[in-house]
């Protein structure tokens, strides 16, 4: 938002959470918005956005913009079938903070089916994952309900982090009527999730990655995710954004002086280990 | 010193284009009843069942009432009902 509008030559106002994690508020400010920190969580900064839009009439992207930056999330479903070659993934994976990200998959694959660019994507099933910290709209489907009660977020998936979704009776709509369906997961299951993708794939992830993961994981325990076709996971941000969520849990190497001999005990220790 | 509650701009045609109504009422529901004894289709907009309608959020000094008792959350002389309709992306 903060690069677009610095791109776009457009004064832009940015509100946060104040405790945001410091990552993401340094690679916002450098882009020299307008940068507000409420005293809150997301819940806040959302209620008083709309009390902003309305009062100043300003455009807001998750206000009175969000029905297009909501139609923009299908691109993500458009590019999932257009990278697996033009076919339909049998299942995919997605967070849910507001709600939208499902709704909107769900919407791509039903208009790539009708549109003839795809065939089979409105039979895709979508699941939304949720930290069970923050997971309203998980607690609703589980229990059977169209609409969604708000919860206080406890989680370190922050970016997820949306007590009252919005989007939360879409949500459940989409994953419901693709078939799909929807769980949550610990603090714990989610930094196992960013370890676990990293260390399989290659692929470092923020906190809201390890969410996908973790949920992916516990619905494939479950025999929830159909093993014919493919499965795709939406990783949808960078692992430079939380570093502090898996810093205490990953390995810093011994320190040692700039000698060989020192890399050879570390090897023979090593060997040792190995026998 | 009166409950106020906030209209937003969307619902202002309700209360004749007013942005803040005074109202006096010991509890969020009271409060509304009274708007609505002035304002006749404010409460069938705000309200359905005895409960807000789906899509509606109800604060009282930024709290939701939804973590309090819903319309039955007690309010005192000088509080501020804001009404802020949900912000969905929606299909």
């Amino acid at each position: 938002m903060a690069a677009q509008a610095a791109q776009a030559g457009l004064e832009a106002w940015i509100f946060i959470p104040e405790d945001l994690e410091r990552e993401k508020i340094v690679a916002t400010a450098v882009y020299g918005p307008k940068l507000v920190r409420v005293r809150g969580v997301y819940d806040d900064v959302n209620r008083l956005c709309a009390e902003v839009a309305d009062r100043f009439g300003w455009g807001l992207v998750n206000v009175n913009l969000r029905p297009f930056y909501a139609e923009g999330s299908k691109t993500m479903g458009y590019e999932i079938v257009e990278q697996l070659g033009w076919s339909a993934p049998a299942n995919v994976v997605a967070p849910m903070a507001g709600g939208s990200l499902v709704t909107k998959l769900r919407k791509a694959f039903e208009e790539m089916e009708t549109y003839g660019l795809a065939k089979g994507t409105a039979e895709t099933k979508v699941y939304g994952a949720q930290a069970s910290g923050c997971g309203p709209i998980i607690e609703a489907l589980h229990r059977g309900d169209a609409m969604v009660a708000p919860v206080r977020p406890r989680t370190i998936a922050k970016s997820l982090a949306i007590g009252n979704p919005a989007d939360g009776p879409f949500a459940i709509q989409a994953m419901k009527e693709s078939g799909g369906w929807g769980e949550a997961v610990t603090d714990e299951e989610i930094v196992a999730g960013i370890r676990l993708l990293a260390q399989t794939e290659g692929i470092f992830t923020e906190t809201a990655g390890g969410v996908t993961v973790a949920v992916a994981r516990k619905l494939a325990q479950q025999g929830k995710l159909s093993r014919e076709g493919a499965t795709v996971l939406c990783i949808t941000g960078n692992g430079l954004k939380t570093p502090d969520a898996v810093s205490g849990e990953v390995d810093f190497g011994p320190v040692i002086d700039a000698r060989l001999s020192e890399v050879v005990e570390l090897a023979e220790a090593r060997e040792l280990a190995m026998r | 010193m009166p409950v106020t509650v906030r209209i937003p701009t969307v619902l202002r045609r309700l209360t004749g284009g007013r942005d803040e109504v005074a109202t006096p009422g010991a509890t969020v529901g009271e409060v509304f009843a009274a708007v609505g004894a002035e304002h006749q289709e404010f409460l069938g907009r705000i309200t359905e069942g005895g409960e807000v309608r789906p899509f509606l959020n109800v604060f009282v000094n930024g709290d939701d009432i939804r973590f309090a008792q819903g319309l039955q959350t007690p309010v005192r002389d000088g509080d501020e009902v804001s009404i802020i309709p949900s912000i969905a992306g929606g299909r």
